[in-house]
């Protein structure tokens, strides 16, 4: 097994355990993470296709590696705006009361549970 | 004409240029609007929309028949480098995407103009931002030619759209968008994983190119489950809708028209080009069949839940819903008989003209319901009794709206539904059929249910304080006006038509098709629907008299909507995206 | 290649740590060990010999989001508010977990059937690279093959800033996004801030300069100028500035801009959208370079710092 397989098999492994806390986190935060967790794992998998597509002098295939930079820059604004919005969400929160409090108030008008 | 495949492009020659203006005039729109700020980000919006209409007719016109135009960006060939393609599944789109931007545009403008003693105020800056945002990311998907690329646009169809559903501020539509952003992250991470393991397997992200390459095998099925999987996620189709009803309802009206018209259009034109284009010869019927019962159940449960809502904006939320899934019935259609590829065909003409329709009149709904938003100062449906005196352009419009989406003669929506049941019964597959006709009744219930509320005598004499321009009224009738008449423009160069498919749409037969949709479409939501106490009393109801039927009703309406609260909790739709990952992973693997 | 020690043991460090940063009991432990695992990952980047994206992932992935998150833990430090809904049952966690282990096990399946060596496009972006006189193909599959995907990319991150600036109150747009607070003595934070800049402004500009040619570029080189401008302003040695301000949005917006304005200049003089003429090619898209580089370095503070919360000076 190489080195890229190793990896590789790290991505597929660090895919299903963000896939895993995205799905049973109940805060909002640790879903934003398990988010960054799985993002990181697809990019690996992306990682061994150019490591095992070395060729022509070149150690990596680099349309991938570019591929992996650009995902990584758009995980960090998708981060950033979900951060800024769970941000503001607390704000207004306790500015009005629990989410809890809330969800009981307006359940009965045909909204659905938050 | 009925071709297959993919005809051979033209490349960079007779008016390929205009492809590329498609994308760049929104995109300058976007950052001029950024930089100069104040005043000018309406203007700079408004004047974009002209002049990206103009160009998207000229590409229609200037596309040579039975072709696809190709724009190979900064010169370099694919796979190394980035196309962009039209084709006639394009075109439409765009057409379409114009056409309802502009008009939401038109309608936007009341809402959202910066006072004139102002310098900048937060949420017109964003709307028109946003809105060009979301055009640009449109027009890229259903121009891209690279699965990258298309990844790249979703992301910024995403971060358009999510800021449009809290543009107001309040703490629930702030929830609703960061479900809606969460979850719509989780399907990227899906869809990106799919692309890594297609370029892992085939070289090349460029769809013309892989289409050739592709073949059957592992790595393939997992990676077109894992993107199917991802689009629907961010398509909403049933069970992963969790975030749709709040974020559609929540948002202002013309972000919700924007929203429920055309942001998740977006995502569907990519899952029609990863089978249609990418791997037609891939997909076994079993797991297109999977696709189609999620439809269905998307049909069943929108329609049902929708019967049952307070609120006007949650009802037409839940109706895209159920539209949504009237979408996907068009994938175990597009199997010609007797073979196992998928075909651009009558059932792939169908969809985009079902998509197409649905776009516009869903759009004239959500305006409709944000003018009476302004007139009443709440939406609740019981309350809508006064506003067939005070605003009867709306309800004309909404009427017209729902009837673009029922079927009636000379829509898209009929012409989508008869060339489906053709394909139907072609392929021996009468079950679609059936839920095709149930779909028209259904969607019929809720249309009826809002015009007898919206027509019913006010309790009391009403006051109208008419806030609503002339302006908004019109951009709403043009969209419903739209939906209505789409069925009378010939799409035949444009969409996989055959000419014999383009049946007479006046014929008695068609309207008394649609009467009987109508009826039907009254007597569920007689027996499902949550209706205002005053008509359930009054003497010329027929309540009375079916009491016990409608009990009946009301029980399976009310289950279906106690269902639905449960298949909305992030948990349980977590396990619902798993389970539908993996069961259309196997239904491709295995079952061919 | 023979899996050396060093590999595993960093598979299983990197595993860990995930596995820590999902399942972890407290959220601050949790966001502590994504930064660690963020570091650690781009040591598995160098070994797959893609330089470039262990800068990023080092610099972006781990650096730039370990500081979002980290103060977005702070502030929501009393989030119980907001978890509304229950821990979940045993039985349904026990019944995600296999849905996932199942999934992972079909990814793995499918890694490990993957071609070896994979089908690539070295051959031919190390072919057509000479073209563009660049020597770091990661570098010209970014500004010369796949510009279009890139200046998309851009676009999403103005996209991003003005997203997180709609959340603003309405009494506050155009005001600055930190608050009013003193200086609290000087301190360790105040110590680097001070020291750390000048360093970092020419460790960032060398990046992003040798990008052309040996591993770097715009996105690294920009995310460490951001970051020095991040300490900054943590250490409240300056303010954020109000995003009403006519510099701060053209140095925003300045990257896409320029790169959407070369786009067009190739487009008029019939080059094509995105082309570089031969002989042109390099100095072109070294000025691209600069100005994503500016973009990056003003677009990332900007998005940690979030919405304003201070209405603006009159």
């Amino acid at each position: 097994m190489s080195a890229a397989t190793l990896a590789g098999l790290t991505g597929a492994v660090l895919a299903g355990l963000g896939l895993y806390g995205l799905i049973i986190q109940p805060d909002p935060l640790r879903r934003i993470l398990a988010f960054n967790v799985l993002g990181s794992g697809v990019f690996l998998l992306f990682g061994i296709i150019a490591r095992r597509g070395a060729a022509a002098g070149a150690l990596a295939d680099p349309v991938p590696q570019a591929l992996v930079i650009t995902g990584i820059v758009v995980a960090f604004a998708a981060t950033a705006l979900a951060v800024a919005l769970l941000v503001r969400l607390f704000g207004e929160t306790s500015r009005v009361g629990s989410l809890a409090e809330l969800s009981g108030q307006t359940r009965g008008d045909g909204a659905d549970d938050l | 004409m009925i071709y297959d495949g993919i005809a051979a492009p033209v490349t960079n020659s007779g008016g390929s240029f205009l492809l590329i203006l498609a994308v760049i005039i929104p995109l300058a729109g976007v950052l001029l609007a950024f930089v100069w700020g104040g005043r000018q980000v309406e203007r700079i919006a408004l004047s974009a929309m002209p002049l990206g209409l103009a160009i998207v007719l000229a590409i229609a016109l200037v596309r040579p028949a039975d072709a696809s135009l190709q724009y190979l960006i900064g010169g370099w060939m694919p796979p190394l480098g980035v196309a962009l393609r039209a084709d006639g599944l394009s075109i439409v789109m765009m057409v379409i995407t114009a056409v309802v931007i502009s008009a939401i545009a038109v309608f936007a403008r009341a809402d959202f103009s910066m006072p004139a003693d102002s310098m900048e105020t937060r949420a017109p800056f964003a709307f028109w931002i946003l809105l060009l945002a979301i055009w640009a990311a449109l027009n890229t998907i259903f121009l891209g030619g690279d699965l990258f690329t298309l990844y790249v646009a979703l992301e910024l169809l995403t971060f358009a759209a999510v800021p449009l559903v809290c543009l107001d501020g309040r703490v629930e539509t702030l929830h609703a968008a960061l479900r809606y952003l969460l979850f719509a992250l989780l399907g990227s991470a899906l869809y990106l994983a799919g692309t890594t393991l297609i370029y892992g397997g085939y070289g090349t992200l460029d769809i013309t190119l892989l289409a050739q390459r592709v073949h059957a095998e592992p790595v393939l099925f997992v990676a077109a489950a894992l993107m199917t999987t991802g689009l629907l996620a961010k398509t909403a189709l049933f069970p992963l809708h969790l975030w749709l009803p709040p974020a559609h309802s929540g948002a202002p009206a013309a972000a919700s028209a924007v929203l429920s018209a055309l942001v998740v259009k977006g995502s569907f034109f990519i899952v029609v080009r990863l089978w249609f284009d990418v791997m037609p010869r891939v997909p076994g019927p079993a797991a297109m069949q999977v696709l189609a019962a999620l439809g269905v159940g998307a049909i069943l449960f929108g329609s049902i839940v929708a019967l049952r809502q307070k609120r006007l904006k949650l009802l037409i939320a839940y109706s895209t819903l159920a539209q949504i899934g009237y979408l996907f019935l068009m994938f175990p259609l597009a199997f010609p008989p007797g073979s196992t590829q998928l075909a651009n065909g009558s059932a792939l003409a169908a969809g985009m003209l079902q998509a197409m329709s649905h776009a516009s009149a869903k759009a004239a709904m959500f305006l409709t319901a944000g003018m009476i938003y302004a007139e009443l100062g709440h939406d609740r449906i019981a309350g809508l009794a006064s506003i067939a005196r005070t605003l009867p352009m709306s309800v004309l419009t909404f009427g017209l709206a729902g009837l673009a989406l029922i079927g009636v003669p000379a829509s898209g929506a009929y012409c989508a539904k008869n060339l489906l049941l053709g394909v139907a019964s072609d392929t021996a597959q009468w079950w679609w059929a059936l839920a095709l006709q149930a779909g028209g009744m259904l969607t019929a219930s809720y249309v009826v249910l809002v015009i007898v509320h919206a027509l019913a005598p006010p309790p009391r004499p009403s006051v109208p304080r008419t806030r609503v321009s002339h302006y908004q009224e019109a951009a709403a009738l043009v969209l419903a006006l739209c939906s209505l008449l789409l069925g009378l423009i010939l799409w035949g160069s444009y969409l996989p038509l055959s000419d014999d498919t383009v049946s007479n749409p006046l014929t008695v037969s068609a309207l008394l098709g649609t009467l009987w949709s109508i009826l039907g479409g009254a007597v569920l939501a007689i027996l499902l629907g949550r209706w205002d106490s005053r008509l359930t009393r009054l003497p010329f109801a027929i309540f009375a008299p079916i009491r016990p039927a409608r009990r009946a009703g009301l029980l399976v309406s009310r289950i279906t909507e106690e269902l639905d609260a449960r298949l909305r909790q992030w948990p349980v739709a977590g396990v619902c995206l798993l389970a539908f990952l993996i069961v259309f992973g196997l239904a491709l693997n295995v079952m061919r | 290649m023979i899996v050396q020690t060093l590999d595993i043991s960093l598979a299983a460090l990197v595993l860990t740590l995930a596995g820590w940063t999902v399942l972890a009991h407290g959220t601050f432990p949790a966001v502590v060990s994504y930064v660690a695992y963020g570091l650690l990952l781009s040591l598995i980047w160098v070994r797959l010999f893609a330089v470039d994206v262990a800068l990023t992932e080092a610099a972006i992935g781990g650096g730039v989001t370990g500081v979002l998150l980290i103060g977005a833990a702070s502030k929501l430090r009393n989030a119980a508010l907001l978890a509304t809904e229950r821990e979940l049952t045993p039985p349904l966690r026990w019944a995600i977990a296999a849905l996932c282990v199942f999934t992972t096990l079909a990814l793995a399946r499918v890694v490990l059937s993957l071609p070896d060596p994979s089908p690539t496009l070295a051959p031919e972006a190390v072919q057509d690279i000479a073209a563009t006189g660049l020597g770091n193909p990661v570098t010209a599959v970014l500004i010369a093959y796949r510009a279009f995907d890139t200046m998309l990319e851009k676009c999403v991150l103005v996209l991003a800033v003005v997203g997180v600036w709609s959340l603003a109150s309405d009494q506050y747009w155009g005001g600055t996004p930190s608050a009013l607070r003193a200086v609290t003595g000087y301190g360790t934070l105040t110590f680097f801030a001070q020291l750390l800049p000048p360093f970092g402004i020419l460790i960032g500009i060398r990046i992003f300069w040798v990008g052309a040619d040996e591993p770097g570029g715009a996105f690294q080189g920009g995310a460490i100028l951001a970051a020095m401008w991040m300490i900054i302003i943590m250490a409240r040695l300056a303010d954020a500035p109000a995003i009403g301000g006519r510099w701060m949005r053209i140095a925003l917006a300045a990257g896409p801009i320029v790169f959407l304005g070369v786009g067009i200049l190739g487009f008029i003089a019939t080059w094509g959208f995105l082309a570089y003429p031969a002989g042109f090619a390099k100095p072109l898209i070294i000025f691209v370079e600069i100005f994503m580089t500016l973009s990056i370095a003003a677009t990332l503070p900007m998005l940690v710092a979030g919405p304003p919360i201070r209405a603006p000076r009159p």
